[in-house]
């Protein structure tokens, strides 16, 4: 390789307090390439992009841009020379049209900035109209507004930030083709996926990253999904063996034509919604996050009333008018999407996290804490479901996401409920501890509790549920069967092709 | 340069007592500095601030009788902003609660009314709670904010106070001053300590020390408050009843108040008056503040305030210092202690600039 790499990164290494976040890492990245980083959560992927994208600074090590050494204070830096990122989480305004966001960047006339976005939606397969407003379109359309904006400031070298995992599978096709289009005409693109498959599929280069260093330089179209795994998480995967489920037993949870108006103008209105769950099934809801899921676990969980009592049953009573403690004298428990500020409160130890939801287990004497009873079903949680912390005493706020989720949803289980709504169950949390976490809910199947499942990922869904809807501004699918169902259906109904 | 604030990993309990002595260091400080500019002798002034309270059994009784009234109402209030709850209008309470214990003395001046100082006393925590309350109601029934209802009550209940003392309730023989007629023995609380003016209310305080800090600490109906003001969705997805909470924070903070109010009037003033409405109130606030919230750190806090209301008395009668002055110093100490606390809860990050 005579021409010098478009990025290089030589040496690079990062801490945070006590946690090395990267340690010495080297990268080259060429042009027209489609390079991936691949890493579990917390394997330090998003700190290295921080540092490419000049919002952090490294503490060590030097970063190259075409053999020239280059330091980046900032993303105005960075977007200089070339670089340009979209992010997991996009950054639009809900209340503005597309031309209009992308006018904040970009300098430029509307009318002017309206052509380009359309000109370069044909070139690349980004089609999207300029005068939209962002809080009609969907997640894919944001997506692409996203990648516009990035691409109107000519960029040498793309980044772009776990794309696939908000996107229902016609869309990720539909993205691919964007990308293939964009390294024909010669651009480098970064490529942050923890999804094995579409990096074989996509990628011509693989770095991959464990515990902040990089562990391997592979060309992911050679290896298997197995062997890149193996690379990823530093040991063999762990393999699920699901026994087959029993035939389910009686009804726990039934929706009965459900329907709630949205309470605010960027929420979702319920309509006509129809479930039943019964005692030793997990039932999935595939969907993407924002077309109601949040509205209905609230209304299953009591922290909103639904309008009339008989629209929710649990355990065959009505009780759409009760609340959330209510419900769950009658053997509910659900762990929520968001685990700070609503499963756990971040500034109280595990140990008064506990008491939020358990105490009913014996832990109240005349409405007084028994610490010691606390303190007990804490440390049996932490045992139970290989939490990692130093203790009872360890505030919530300073536990990672999968450690927090497995102490959740530990304590939900330690319930031991006849109901379960568990809402994004392996969120943000690493390979190893969402197979643990599916394997408890398999296991709670097993034991004959009730499990509802909602969830954006869809290889979860169908490796647990034995049924699936799919959730779609605010309407849900018909029951549909997991084992005769394809991931290809379930997105068209994730898109509203299907009803 | 921009900087940033970093929360710190280890929240330290060491903080809730470094923070107030390094308050007070920093204000004598920062005081002596501006006594001296006033021309006045710095070391005097802060000798009579914050010694002379401690040099005399009488000054130091005078720092209990203020303290009193401030835990009392602190207490009540910290429930309340634990769980988010902000009744600002404590001071309405208290004047409410002085009034309705007033009632009865006025109506009965020979004091033949049996009970005739517990009754007072329930008409007075009666009184608070159910003039917070109506701040609960309209917050959970219309959503009203509590901060303003409370705060625009306690500008309403002056204005009672001034129409029964300028009318109904004036003392007869009062010369036409706007007061009510001197209580009867029976109507006034039992002196703690003879020759001072110090009453059992510092005893109904340190009971209410005792409740807040049991409840707020080892009960779960405190826990539940404190879950409300840390994670209110959290309390939401507990089903921990949010109104439930503004009744409880709001009305706990009306019935200390207006037990406050009632001790006030069956205490040291002796009879209704127009200097009933003293603000403490609103130092409560403060109080509740510089004690982190915390039942026990709020004992610490409210004789610290006392101290300084006292010393201020003192320093602007011996050491010539004008009543602004003292005003600053009270100032500067709550300055300090937030500065202080904040930076040890905190620690400032610098964004380095690299060049280009």
């Amino acid at each position: 390789m005579s021409q010098p790499a478009l990025l290089r990164l030589a040496k690079v290494s990062k801490r945070y307090g006590t946690v090395q976040a990267n340690k010495e890492i080297d990268l080259e990245v060429h042009t027209g390439s489609i390079h991936a980083v691949l890493g579990e959560n917390g394997a330090g992927k998003s700190t290295l992009m921080k540092l490419i994208y000049g919002v952090e600074q490294p503490d060590v090590g030097h970063i190259y841009w075409n053999g020239q050494e280059v330091h980046l204070a900032r993303p105005s830096d960075a977007q200089a020379l070339g670089i340009g990122m979209v992010f997991q989480h996009f950054s639009l305004f809900e209340t503005l049209s597309v031309v209009q966001n992308v006018s904040l960047m970009i300098p430029g006339k509307p009318a002017d900035l309206a052509q380009k976005i359309t000109d370069l939606g044909d070139q690349f397969g980004l089609s999207v109209d300029p005068h939209a407003m962002v809080h009609r379109l969907s997640v894919g359309e944001r997506q692409r507004v996203e990648i516009i904006r990035c691409l109107l400031l000519n960029p040498k070298l793309l980044i772009l930030d776990e794309p696939t995992s908000v996107l229902p599978p016609q869309s990720v096709r539909r993205l691919f083709e964007t990308l293939r289009k964009l390294q024909a005409d010669g651009m480098a693109i970064l490529f942050i996926s923890h999804k094995l498959d579409e990096i074989r599929e996509l990628c011509d280069t693989a770095s991959v990253l464990r515990g902040g260093e990089v562990t391997g330089r592979v060309d992911p179209r050679e290896h298997d999904a197995r062997s890149l795994a193996q690379l990823m998480i530093g040991r063999e995967m762990p393999n699920v063996a699901h026994a087959a489920p029993r035939p389910p037993g009686e009804e726990r949870l039934r929706l009965n034509a459900l329907s709630h108006p949205r309470a605010s103008r960027f929420g979702t209105t319920l309509e006509g919604i129809d479930l039943k769950l019964r005692s030793g099934e997990i039932v999935g809801i595939a969907g993407i996050s924002g077309n109601g899921q949040q509205e209905l676990a609230a209304l299953i969980s009591g922290e909103t009333r639904a309008q009339e009592p008989g629209m929710v049953e649990i355990m065959g009573k009505k009780v759409g008018h009760l609340g959330p403690m209510a419900r769950r004298k009658l053997g509910f428990a659900f762990v929520p999407e968001e685990r700070l500020g609503r499963g756990a409160v971040p500034e109280m130890s595990l140990a008064d996290n506990s008491l939020l939801t358990a105490h009913s287990r014996n832990m109240l004497s005349r409405g007084f804490i028994r610490r010691s009873v606390e303190r007990a079903f804490t440390r049996e949680c932490i045992e139970a479901f290989d939490v990692r912390t130093p203790g009872p005493d360890a505030e919530a706020g300073a536990m990672s996401g999968g450690n927090l989720q497995k102490f959740i949803l530990g304590r939900e289980i330690m319930l031991n409920p006849d109901v379960m709504l568990v809402s994004q169950p392996t969120w943000g949390v690493d390979i190893g501890a969402a197979t643990a976490i599916r394997k408890r809910l398999l296991d709670m199947r097993d034991q004959g509790c009730a499990i509802l499942v909602i969830s954006e990922e869809m290889d979860e869904l169908f490796e647990m549920c034995s049924k699936l809807h799919v959730l779609h501004n605010g309407h849900l699918s018909p029951a549909l069967d997991a084992a005769e169902t394809t991931p290809q259906e379930i997105g068209r109904y994730m898109i509203g092709a299907a009803t | 340069m921009k900087f940033r604030l970093i929360r710190r990993d280890t929240a330290s309990r060491l903080a809730m007592f470094t923070a107030p002595v390094l308050a007070l260091v920093f204000t004598c400080v920062a005081s002596l500095v501006l006594f001296a500019a006033l021309g006045k002798d710095a070391g005097a002034a802060l000798y009579a601030l914050l010694l002379k309270p401690f040099l005399s059994w009488y000054s130091f009784s005078e720092v209990l009788l203020k303290m009193a009234p401030l835990l009392l109402i602190a207490q009540g209030l910290a429930i309340g902003f634990r769980a988010n709850v902000f009744n600002i209008g404590a001071e309405g309470q208290f004047i409410v609660g002085a009034l309705c214990a007033s009632a009865l003395p006025v109506y009965f001046p020979d004091g033949d009314f049996p009970l005739m100082l517990p009754a007072m006393i329930a008409f007075g925590a009666l009184g608070g709670t159910v003039y917070a309350l109506i701040a609960a109601a309209l917050r959970t029934r219309f959503g009203a904010s509590e901060i303003l209802v409370t705060l625009m009550m306690a500008l309403i209940a002056v204005q009672i106070l001034n129409y029964l003392l300028l009318g109904p309730w004036k003392d007869p023989r009062g010369f036409n001053f706007p007061q009510t007629v001197m209580f009867p023995d029976n109507a006034m609380l039992p002196i703690l300590f003879d020759g001072t003016r110090t009453n059992i209310s510092l005893i109904f305080s340190l009971l209410a020390s005792v409740f807040a800090y049991l409840m707020m600490q080892h009960h779960f109906r405190g826990y539940q408050l404190r879950t409300a003001g840390l994670a209110p969705r959290a309390a939401l997805y507990a089903g921990f009843s949010a109104s439930r909470m503004v009744w409880l924070g709001l009305g706990l903070g009306g019935l200390a108040a207006g037990i406050a109010g009632a001790s006030e009037v069956a205490g040291p003033l002796g009879q209704l008056q127009r200097s009933v409405t003293s603000g403490y109130g609103y130092a409560a606030i403060i109080v509740a503040y510089v004690g982190g919230l915390n039942p026990l750190g709020i004992i610490a806090s409210s004789f610290l305030i006392s101290v300084i209301y006292i010393g201020g008395d003192n320093a602007t009668v011996s050491a010539g210092l004008p009543v602004a002055a003292v005003e600053v110093f009270q100032g500067l100490l709550l300055f300090f202690y937030l500065l202080t606390f904040t930076l040890i809860r905190f620690r400032i990050e610098f964004d380095r600039k690299v060049p280009a």
